[in-house]
């Protein structure tokens, strides 16, 4: 199987991360779109036998990287977010749409670590790659992003415990 | 084997039950007497777990029309540069879906194509001639004529060197470079304020046929590209944005390559 067949499985997760990572759906297609023309690009650089995933999803963080500077600075506590299309369950309905908006409320740079280590089940070491950071920063990021959801999260009434009236 | 020096480090560890044997039980002796701290740990394990609930589906997707189609909301110079690396990625990617014509010319899906590579060439050729400041050509603008002529002949082929007085470009001169099988042509240009961008033209790129306008960024080095009639043109630029330097590529490929 040759790179571009490899990159073409990748692509079901590349989705998955952007779709998290960025939250609209129009916008995180567009930024695995970027990234695929751009790994295409950049393909010379990739060396055989390394880990392709690892490397493409640092050229997604690289590209995001440089969309969100080049992007006008938007107020991160907007709401105004699409709803994500997800067929939740009824009653956890509440629980996706609050943990899509809590976790854009996360620092980009905590965010992605925490996505990489729970989606993507990668080591801390590869996100220390992947990311271009040391691992201690890794493990302090994914500390503070989780402590961060919790306490935003704590917040929320969860919808089962409404169900106890009888 | 001490159970009070547990490490947050270790406890994000412990919740995605990475911690190996002694280190685990250590941690778990730990939270057995600190309620507070189990169910913190717990309440990551669950966040974990909200989070590949939430997001999993999405591996299940079909992907979407977008990965062929073209944006009409997009401006139409971008619409080309995006349909021609279309052709590329479509190509190697077996057309997955889309409305673009399956492409017959053989693409090198490992190493990138030949014109993919003459790109990363001439970004490199620009990183190491714009900068400088004694030495940038070796003749000058001021002998363009021989210039052309010079390099015209050393290709094989007429070549003219674009006038991008319009983008506020003007020609500093040129030089010969080597390319991975035979000579190729630098042309560098100058704005006022001192912006460069350079010119790569080579002549041997007989195996392989057209390409559309196509964009590649190495590094800071942006470059706009195609290949026509056997010729191969790259223009870079490090400090322009995509769109600007569009501008500039466009004006070059017109006069270079008139309808």
């Amino acid at each position: 199987m040759n790179e571009a067949e490899r990159m073409v499985e990748l692509i079901p997760r590349l989705r998955r991360y952007a779709r998290a990572l960025v939250g609209d759906r129009a916008a995180a297609d567009d930024l695995v779109q970027d990234t695929l023309e751009r790994a295409w690009a950049k393909l010379h650089l990739y060396r055989r036998g390394t880990d392709l995933r690892a490397w493409l999803f640092t050229v997604m963080h690289n590209v995001h990287v440089n969309k969100v500077r080049a992007a006008r600075p938007t107020d991160p506590l907007d709401d105004g977010m699409p709803e994500l299309a997800l067929r939740a369950p009824q009653g956890d309905a509440l629980v996706v749409r609050d943990l899509d908006r809590s976790i854009s409320r996360l620092p980009e740079e905590q965010r992605s670590v925490l996505l990489l280590v729970t989606l993507e089940d990668m080591s801390y070491d590869e996100v220390a790659r992947t990311l271009g950071i040391p691992i201690g920063t890794v493990m302090s990021r994914l500390s503070r992003a989780r402590e961060k959801l919790r306490a935003m999260m704590l917040g929320v009434p969860a919808p089962a415990k409404l169900k106890v009236v009888k | 084997m001490s159970d009070d020096n547990v490490t947050d480090s270790e406890l994000q560890a412990y919740a995605d039950a990475r911690l190996a044997g002694e280190r685990a039980r250590a941690v778990e002796a730990w939270l057995a007497s600190r309620p507070d701290d189990a169910e913190r740990v717990q309440s990551y394990r669950r966040l974990g777990e909200e989070l590949r609930r939430a997001y999993d589906p999405v591996l299940d997707e079909p992907l979407p029309a977008w990965l062929g189609g073209p944006r009409t909301s997009r401006r139409r110079w971008h619409l080309v540069a995006r349909v021609a690396s279309w052709f590329v990625l479509g190509a190697a990617l077996g057309a997955i879906g889309g409305w673009y014509v399956r492409d017959s010319r053989t693409v090198s899906a490992s190493r990138g194509d030949a014109a993919t590579v003459m790109a990363y060439r001439a970004a490199v050729a620009h990183a190491v001639y714009s900068p400088e400041v004694r030495h940038p050509v070796e003749v000058g603008a001021d002998q363009e004529a021989h210039l052309v002529a010079w390099l015209s002949k050393r290709l094989g082929t007429p070549l003219r060197a674009p006038k991008l007085d319009s983008v506020g470009y003007s020609l500093v001169g040129g030089r010969l470079l080597p390319g991975d099988s035979g000579p190729v042509a630098h042309f560098m240009y100058q704005s006022d304020k001192g912006s460069r961008i350079t010119l790569y033209v080579r002549s041997d790129m007989s195996g392989n046929r057209e390409t559309a306008f196509r964009y590649a960024r190495e590094g800071n080095v942006g470059v706009f590209y195609w290949i026509d009639n056997k010729i191969g043109y790259a223009i870079s630029s490090s400090d322009l944005t995509k769109d600007a330097l569009f501008a500039v590529a466009n004006t070059a490929y017109q006069q270079l390559n008139p309808p």
